[in-house]
């Protein structure tokens, strides 16, 4: 009796909250937004950049909340490509391309192969499981309102970006002046990643 | 409605409340390890927002590939680690994995 109380409790406390939060952004925040941008049409790279988000935030719920953990990896396969394409229209495009190569080529890759040496494909569904679908929204539920209102009503100093323009030399000008040493430490520590992982796949490769 | 920093740093939120969802419900450890992934994106993508639209100049750039740089790393160790654990275990189960504890 009293569990189910608590736990009534906590849903309508939870429920209470999404509804406010929503209710605040429809009435108050969101109208301020589009009032700022009334008159101007939406343009082209505005609507590719909603369908990027979109594919970006899909890909990962799809990491989140599904059941094939192989449905999570084509998840988060489109959340990285959806995030290379967001740092497009932030006139970031060697971290786009670097985000293509590293990620894309080298961590989605090295995910798949961690699944399929590690799971029993035939019993892939089962492989997935976690707290379930209720103990992630409510997490969800607590969470994202707090950080979108933030972002959202906080005025943060923002000053006219300039247009679009490659960045990939002043990048490299950056690594070998200012931000020299930590470029020589981090590929101190990509050196001891690559020894330290081989001895690792080396002595389980022994065990057998 | 044009773009603003606002529009990014609400894609970097969602990514990152999604992330912090998988890190917590997640018993399998590689899935875990896809969650920590996309919580980094969700820091990339504010760091590459916050330089565009505040800071200017390409430091935030740097930041966020610096950040890719450990995330290739930590994704190495991690996994190398998860497969020892399925190699002596015959299970990636986190809840499996406290052979250590007393």
């Amino acid at each position: 009796m009293n569990r189910t109380f608590s736990k009534l409790a906590l849903w309508t406390f939870l429920a209470l909250l999404v509804a406010g939060f929503l209710g605040y952004l429809t009435t108050r925040v969101l109208p301020e937004y589009i009032a700022v941008g009334r008159g101007a049409p939406p343009r082209l790279a505005d609507l590719v950049f909603y369908a990027v988000a979109a594919a970006t935030v899909a890909g990962a719920a799809g990491v989140a909340f599904s059941r094939n953990i192989l449905w999570s990896c084509i998840g988060l396969l489109m959340a990285l490509l959806g995030t290379g394409a967001l740092y497009i229209f932030l006139s970031a495009d060697f971290l786009a391309v670097a985000q293509l190569l590293v990620y894309i080529g080298g961590v989605l890759v090295l995910i798949l192969f961690a699944v399929m040496l590690t799971n029993r494909i035939g019993e892939v569904n089962v492989s997935n499981q976690s707290l379930g679908l209720v103990g992630g929204l409510a997490v969800f539920a607590a969470v994202t309102p707090l950080l979108v209102l933030v972002a959202l009503l906080v005025p943060w100093p923002v000053r006219t970006p300039g247009p679009l323009a490659p960045t990939t030399a002043r990048i490299g000008d950056e690594f070998l002046s200012t931000w020299l040493l930590p470029f020589e430490v981090a590929s101190v520590v990509l050196l001891a990643t690559l020894v330290g992982a081989v001895v690792m796949a080396r002595k389980e490769l022994k065990a057998d | 409605m044009h773009l603003t920093l606002a529009h990014f740093l609400v894609v970097g939120a969602l990514l990152f409340a999604l992330g912090l969802v998988t890190v917590v419900t997640r018993r399998n450890a590689v899935g875990i390890l896809m969650g920590v992934e996309l919580i980094l994106n969700g820091t990339n993508v504010n760091l590459a927002a916050f330089n565009h639209y505040v800071v200017g100049g390409v430091s935030g750039q740097v930041f966020a590939l610096f950040v890719i740089v450990l995330a290739a790393a930590e994704a190495a160790v991690g996994l190398a680690i998860v497969l020892t654990i399925f190699q002596s275990l015959r299970s990636i189960d986190v809840r499996l994995a406290d052979t250590m504890r007393e």
